[in-house]
C-alpha cells in the first residue's frame, strides 16, 4: 500500500467530523471516497495532507508514519492535492500557479521541469492559452483545470482530487474524468473525492462509502456500482 | 491661509515633503506587507523603526566621535550605520515575530488579541529603549556606556558625517544631495523588494500564504518560514526608513517612532493597506500634502491635514487609492 489510513478519528471543535476510518491506497490505483456533502471526504484529505490535527489513528505514506509531520513536508515526499472548488492563487497568472505547484522542487529551470509543464498543457491545452492570465478572472472549470495542473507540477507519487467535477458542466465532466485516468496510466497514484458517484465508479479500482464520517461499504468501483443499495443511494437509481 | 508663502516656497515644500514622504513609504511597507499575509496590524513596527535610527546613531558616534571626517571616511561610515540600522532593525522584527506573534498565530486566535499583543510589545520596547541608562546601572556599565546611554529620554543628535551638498536648483529651492539619496534610495529599495517578492521563489511563497494559506501549505510553503521572512524584510525596510530618517533629521529618542509610525501606517492604508505599491504612492502623497498643508494653515495643522485627506480618500476609495491586497495585487 502506497497510503494507509489506519482508525483515523478527526475533531472540529467538539464535532466529530470522522471517525476511525480505516483504508488503504494501492500503488498505481484509483481510489475514490465517495459520499454526500458533509459525509467528511474532504476532511479525511485534508487530514492526509497534514491540515488537519488528528485527534487519534495513524497516517503511513510508503511504510513512513506522516500522522504528525507539517504540510509541507509531506508536500516533498510526493503528496500533492488539489482543493476543493476554487483553491487557485487568484492574484496570480496560470502560469504562476503552475510554478507554486512546483514550489518544492529545485529543478525550475531545467528541461525536465519544462516537458513537465508541456505535459500538463497537453492534457489541459485550455491552460497554454490562458498562460499569462490572472486566475482569478477564469471560469470554474478553467480554474479546475488549473488546480489539478498545479498538483501535477508538483511530481506527486499520490495525487488527491477533491471534487474535480464539481461545478463543471456536463460534457467537460466527461472529459475531466479520461484526463484523470489518463494522468494515473502515466504512473501518478489518484485518491479521488467525488459527489459524482457513477462516473468515479466507473474509473475506480476500489471506492469507499461515506457517511457521516464512518466509512460504510467498500469495494472495488465496479463491486459497488453493481451494488443495489449503492445505487438507490448515490446513483440515483441507474448507471 | 497663505497662499504667498506656499507658492513662493513651493519647490523647497515639494522636494523635502517627497523626502519625507520616501522615508513614510519604507517603513509602510512593513505594515502592509505583515498586514497582507497576517490581517494583522503590527503597532510595533513603529519600534522596529525606532531601534534602527539608534543603530545608526551609535554606529556612526563609535566611528566617528566628535572628529570631522574625509568624504571617503565619511561614505563609508554611513555604509556601516545603513547596515547596523538595517540588521538592528530586522532582529526586532524577528524578535516580535518570535516573541509576539507566533503562538498567536499558530492558535488562531482572534486578530483583536494579537492586536493587544502588538501594542504592549511596543511599550515594552520603546520603555527598554527609553530606560537604557537605568538598565546599563544594573550591570553597573553605566559609566562605560555614558556617551551611548545617557540622556535616554531627549534629543540625541548624530555626528556630522557627510556635508549637505547643493546640487541643482528647482525654481528658488537649491536641492541637496541628501535629499536626492533620500528619495532615491527610497526608491530603489522599494523596486527590489517589488522584484524579489514578485519573481524569487520565497517572495512568491509570502504572495501564495497572503492569497490562500491554506492552498499554499499544499503547495509546500512553510507558513511559518512565510510569516517570519515578512517580518524579516518589513524590519530590512524599516532599518532603511531609520537610517534615511537619520541623515535627513538627525536626531532621535526613545518615542520617535510613534509619531513616524502613526505616519506611515496612514501612508499605507492610503495607498491600499496589503499592497507594495500602494505604500510607496501613499507614502509620497503624504509627505507633499503634509508639507503643502503646513504652509497653508501653519506648521502646527501639519498632522490634521494628514488626517483629513486620509479621511477623504478613504470616503470615496474605502481600499486606498491603489486598493487590492498584496496577494490579490498581480504585483
Amino acid at each position: 500500500m502506497l497510503l494507509e489510513v489506519e482508525n483515523l478519528c478527526v475533531n472540529y471543535g467538539h464535532i466529530e467530523a470522522i471517525r476511525d476510518i480505516s483504508f488503504g491506497v494501492k500503488e498505481g490505483s484509483i481510489t475514490s471516497l465517495i459520499g454526500a456533502n458533509g459525509a467528511g471526504k474532504t476532511t479525511t484529505l485534508k487530514t492526509i495532507s497534514g491540515l488537519r490535527k488528528v485527534r487519534q489513528g495513524k497516517v503511513v505514506f510508503d511504510g513512513k508514519d506522516i500522522t504528525h509531520l507539517p504540510p509541507y513536508e509531506r508536500v516533498k515526499l510526493g503528496i500533492s492535492q488539489s482543493p476543493e472548488g476554487r483553491g487557485c492563487f487568484p492574484g496570480m497568472t496560470v502560469r504562476e500557479n503552475l510554478d507554486m505547484g512546483a514550489y518544492v522542487r529545485n529543478d525550475r529551470r531545467s528541461a525536465a521541469y519544462l516537458s513537465d509543464l508541456d505535459r500538463v498543457f497537453e492534457l489541459f491545452p485550455r491552460l497554454k492559452e490562458r498562460i499569462s492570465q490572472t486566475a482569478g478572472t477564469m471560469s470554474g472549470g478553467e480554474q479546475q483545470m488549473l488546480a489539478i495542473g498545479r498538483a501535477l507540477m508538483a511530481k506527486p507519487r499520490l495525487i488527491l482530487l477533491d471534487e474535480p467535477s464539481m461545478g463543471l458542466a456536463p460534457k467537460f465532466i466527461q472529459q475531466i474524468f479520461s484526463i484523470i485516468t489518463e494522468i494515473n496510466h502515466q504512473g501518478t497514484t489518484v485518491l479521488l473525492v467525488e459527489q459524482n458517484a457513477a462516473q468515479a465508479l466507473k474509473r475506480s479500482d476500489s471506492a469507499h462509502i461515506l457517511e457521516t464520517g464512518a466509512i460504510v461499504r467498500s469495494g472495488t468501483g465496479r463491486e459497488l456500482a453493481g451494488d443495489d443499495s449503492v445505487r438507490a443511494a448515490y446513483l440515483g437509481g441507474d448507471v | 491661509m497663505n497662499f504667498d508663502f506656499l507658492f513662493n516656497n513651493f519647490a523647497e515644500l515639494t522636494v523635502t515633503g517627497l523626502a519625507f514622504g520616501a522615508i513614510y513609504a519604507l517603513i509602510a511597507l512593513g505594515y502592509t506587507m505583515v498586514y497582507g499575509v497576517l490581517q494583522l496590524i503590527n503597532f510595533a513596527h513603529s519600534e522596529v523603526f525606532m531601534y534602527g535610527t539608534f543603530a545608526a546613531l551609535w554606529t556612526t558616534m563609535l566611528l566617528v566621535g566628535d572628529s570631522s571626517v574625509s568624504t571617503m571616511k565619511g561614505i563609508g561610515v554611513l555604509l556601516l550605520a545603513l547596515v547596523a540600522a538595517m540588521a538592528m532593525s530586522a532582529t526586532i522584527a524577528l524578535v516580535l515575530e518570535r516573541v509576539a506573534y507566533r503562538r498567536l498565530v499558530k492558535n488562531n486566535s482572534p486578530r483583536l488579541i494579537a492586536l493587544i499583543s502588538a501594542i504592549g510589545a511596543s511599550f515594552v520596547l520603546a520603555e527598554l529603549m527609553g530606560l537604557r541608562d537605568r538598565i546599563a546601572g544594573w550591570f553597573g556599565l553605566e559609566d562605560d556606556l555614558q556617551r551611548y546611554v545617557a540622556g535616554a529620554r531627549i534629543n540625541r543628535s548624530m555626528p556630522n558625517v557627510l556635508d549637505n551638498k547643493q546640487l541643482f536648483p528647482i525654481g528658488d529651492y537649491q536641492v541637496t544631495s541628501i535629499d536626492v539619496l533620500v528619495i532615491v534610495s527610497a526608491i530603489v529599495m522599494m523596486v527590489v523588494l517589488d522584484q524579489f517578492v514578485r519573481r524569487s521563489r520565497l517572495g512568491r511563497g509570502i504572495r501564495a500564504t497572503a492569497q490562500d494559506p491554506e492552498t499554499a501549505a499544499l503547495m509546500g510553503v512553510n507558513s511559518t518560514r512565510a510569516v517570519q521572512m515578512t517580518f524579516l524584510l518589513g524590519g530590512l525596510m524599516a532599518g532603511a526608513a531609520a537610517f534615511l530618517y537619520m541623515l535627513k533629521i538627525e536626531t532621535t529618542k526613545f518615542d520617535v517612532g510613534f509619531t513616524l509610525g502613526v505616519k506611515a501606517f496612514t501612508a499605507a492604508v492610503l495607498g491600499g493597506i496589503g499592497n507594495l505599491r500602494g505604500a510607496l504612492v501613499g507614502g509620497l502623497i503624504l509627505g507633499v500634502a503634509e508639507n503643502w498643508g503646513s504652509a497653508l494653515f501653519g506648521s502646527e495643522w501639519r498632522d490634521v491635514v494628514a488626517f483629513v485627506i486620509l479621511v477623504v480618500i478613504l470616503l470615496f476609495r474605502p481600499t486606498g487609492i491603489l486598493g487590492e491586497s498584496l496577494g490579490k495585487a498581480r504585483a
